[in-house]
């Protein structure tokens, strides 16, 4: 039971290529800022919208192959939907929801209902199944939607932010419901999600999408310790820099030189912490560190005892420094300041 | 129209404004105020009950039940051809396919017996071909009611389905459910109020055509003669009846409006405002 999917997509402006492959029984969280293109994946996945060109196969079965002229419609491919507000169907109660999927795949009428009544028990919202899906908080509305996703048996279930509607105060408790549902369930599934913490609560691996590019998979540690996607260095809080190495100098697009210890040639990542940056207002001749970059302050911001401190230049970077250190140097935006860093400092690995 | 439900608010309403309300309602009320003074409520039964006012009203109500059924067998395609389907010169099919609601009926009747008329665009193949003639006929009272009502009912469920969440409808399908099965058990259900509604409407502006159905079929008793021409030829004839056939055919038209606004347009207030001619 795998999943095989690499297609392309052009929507709107935006260009969406995804290369995704599922094991048997892995969670993958599709991660991304809001508009990467996260759902639009969901959405090619389960046939609510055609790809463009590439292939999709869930479990041997190929349901989308435009080179071939192969389309599986949504209701033929093996796969559970849990939408984003859920989507319950308002005219039903939610007994009736949950065996919907199975009275469309013409079981009989008492069948499907005694399936619908087990999946309501195991999620524990058996004492609501007589009723309407709007007299259901967001949490039972989630276990509602879950288990009508489910009663059918699907070798693929595709998760549409299903935290995203409930509010902060019962996200953590839901989430935590979510993670022990999710566990019973052997196929594969895919969560969309623009938060990492359902990342991380709930997935074995990570996708990151960022402007309908994946840039990084694996699991979330190994992506948050070597970012290589702006997003990813923004959700960790660390300065991403990307160029080309060669003789222990990586050089940016925009002409920045970053001095680096020890690094192979060729194109790099280099990640600079915000606290091993120094601010100087004058640059000082005979440093030990060995990258100076002349700036503009643009942003300063306060978080505690400690301040985050943006700069404008060739090479764009975010320092962060004690408030101390602040209140002495009398910093605004609009300054001119420069940055300076130990090549020691920086960590630096290929793309 | 009724006001009743707002009666509680009408002390902050200015008053000029409430003055000149009071006159605009004022000014729908006499007429009918009109017509219930003169009514003759001794013979009134009498009247109803002759052969002639039976005839056209049992004539009446067969053909705008006709009408509605071919209005929602045809406008419920099409009110979802306008509302989902993205295609060139919509705007022009939809203006093209609600025209006949504010046209002048007479302009429809005789537009449609220059199509369907024996001499007519289709209708010369159709008397050619099949022997088949719809001017001055039963089947050609349905026709000119179709033409008028049936704009009620795709303006009324076009909007329905343009509010409705097309993801639902996505739900279905990934749940299983084919188009068609989704249609009937998702679609139908969400916009069985707009349906009723707009049903209703159709029925209604079918039952009160005149213009175009006195044009294209004529006025023959019992075969075309529906109750607004027999009311027509009776103010000719015998005025005591006409004044008792119309008070019957308001009296259907306002328990049509009062039964909508009270049961399907409580939170969506839109088709309310179309009159019935």
């Amino acid at each position: 039971m795998t999943l095989a999917a690499s297609f392309s997509l052009q929507l709107g402006s935006l260009d969406l290529q995804a290369d995704l492959d599922v094991k048997p029984g892995e969670l993958l969280a599709l991660l991304g800022p809001n508009g990467a293109g996260k759902s639009s994946v969901l959405r090619c996945l389960g046939g609510l919208a055609p790809i463009h060109s590439g292939r999709i196969v869930i479990d041997e079965l190929l349901v989308d192959e435009p080179a071939t002229d192969t389309f599986v419609e949504p209701e033929n491919r093996p796969i559970g939907f849990v939408f984003q507000n859920y989507l319950l169907f308002e005219n039903m109660t939610v007994l009736e929801n949950v065996a919907y999927g199975l009275r469309a795949r013409k079981t009989p009428k008492a069948d499907a209902r005694r399936v619908a009544a087990e999946w309501l028990e195991r999620v524990g919202i058996a004492e609501y199944a007589d009723q309407r899906p709007h007299s259901l908080s967001g949490g039972q509305a989630q276990r509602a939607a879950l288990a009508r996703a489910l009663a059918t048996n699907p070798r693929l279930l595709l998760l549409d932010e299903p935290l995203a509607a409930l509010d902060a105060g019962t996200r953590s408790s839901v989430r935590r419901d979510l993670r022990r549902h999710l566990e019973t369930f052997e196929g594969m599934r895919i969560l969309v999600t623009h938060d990492p913490v359902d990342a991380y609560a709930l997935a074995d691996r990570v996708a990151i999408l960022d402007a309908g590019r994946i840039v990084q998979v694996g699991t979330l540690a190994e992506v948050t310790a070597h970012p290589r996607s702006r997003y990813v260095a923004d959700l960790v809080g660390v300065n991403l820099v990307t160029g080309v190495v060669v003789d222990g100098v990586l050089t940016t697009a925009a002409g920045a030189r970053v001095v680096i210890a020890d690094a192979l040639p060729g194109p790099s990542f280099a990640v600079i912490r915000p606290p091993s940056i120094s601010l100087v207002r004058e640059a000082v001749a005979g440093s030990s560190a060995r990258n100076t970059w002349a700036g503009t302050i643009v942003e300063v911001d306060r978080l505690g005892d400690r301040v985050r401190v943006g700069i404008d230049g060739q090479l764009p970077l975010t320092a962060e420094i004690t408030a101390a250190a602040l209140d002495a140097l009398q910093l605004r935006p609009g300054d001119g300041i420069h940055a300076s860093v130990k090549a020691t400092d920086i960590e630096v690995y290929s793309v | 129209m009724t006001g009743r439900r707002r009666r509680g608010r009408r002390a902050n309403l200015p008053t000029p404004v409430l003055a000149l309300a009071v006159v605009a309602v004022v000014f729908f009320a006499l007429p009918l105020i009109g017509l219930l003074w003169r009514a003759p409520w001794s013979n009134a039964w009498g009247y109803l009950t002759e052969e002639n006012a039976l005839t056209a009203l049992r004539l009446s109500l067969i053909c705008s039940l006709w009408a509605t059924l071919l209005s929602v067998v045809f406008g419920v395609p099409l009110a979802w051809l306008l509302a989902r389907v993205e295609f060139h010169g919509r705007g022009v099919v939809r203006a093209l396919c609600t025209l006949s609601m504010v046209l002048p009926p007479v302009v429809g009747g005789v537009a449609l017996f220059f199509a369907l008329g024996r001499r007519g665009l289709v209708g010369q193949y159709l008397d050619r071909w099949f022997d088949f003639r719809l001017p001055f006929t039963t089947a050609g009272v349905v026709v000119a009611q179709t033409f008028v009502a049936m704009p009620f009912l795709v303006i009324t469920l076009e909007s329905a389905l343009r509010q409705l969440d097309q993801r639902v409808e996505d739900a279905s399908r990934t749940l299983g459910a084919s188009r068609w099965y989704t249609f009937r058990r998702v679609t139908l259900p969400a916009i069985r109020p707009a349906l009723v509604a707009g049903g209703v409407l159709a029925w209604a502006r079918a039952l009160g055509e005149f213009g175009a159905t006195i044009t294209f079929a004529g006025n023959f008793p019992g075969t075309t003669q529906t109750m607004p021409l027999a009311v027509y030829l009776a103010l000719e004839t015998n005025p005591e009846q006409a004044i008792v056939l119309a008070l019957l055919l308001i009296a259907i038209s306002f328990a049509v409006l009062v039964g909508l606004r009270d049961r399907w347009f409580g939170r969506n207030d839109r088709a309310s405002t179309t009159v019935l001619a």
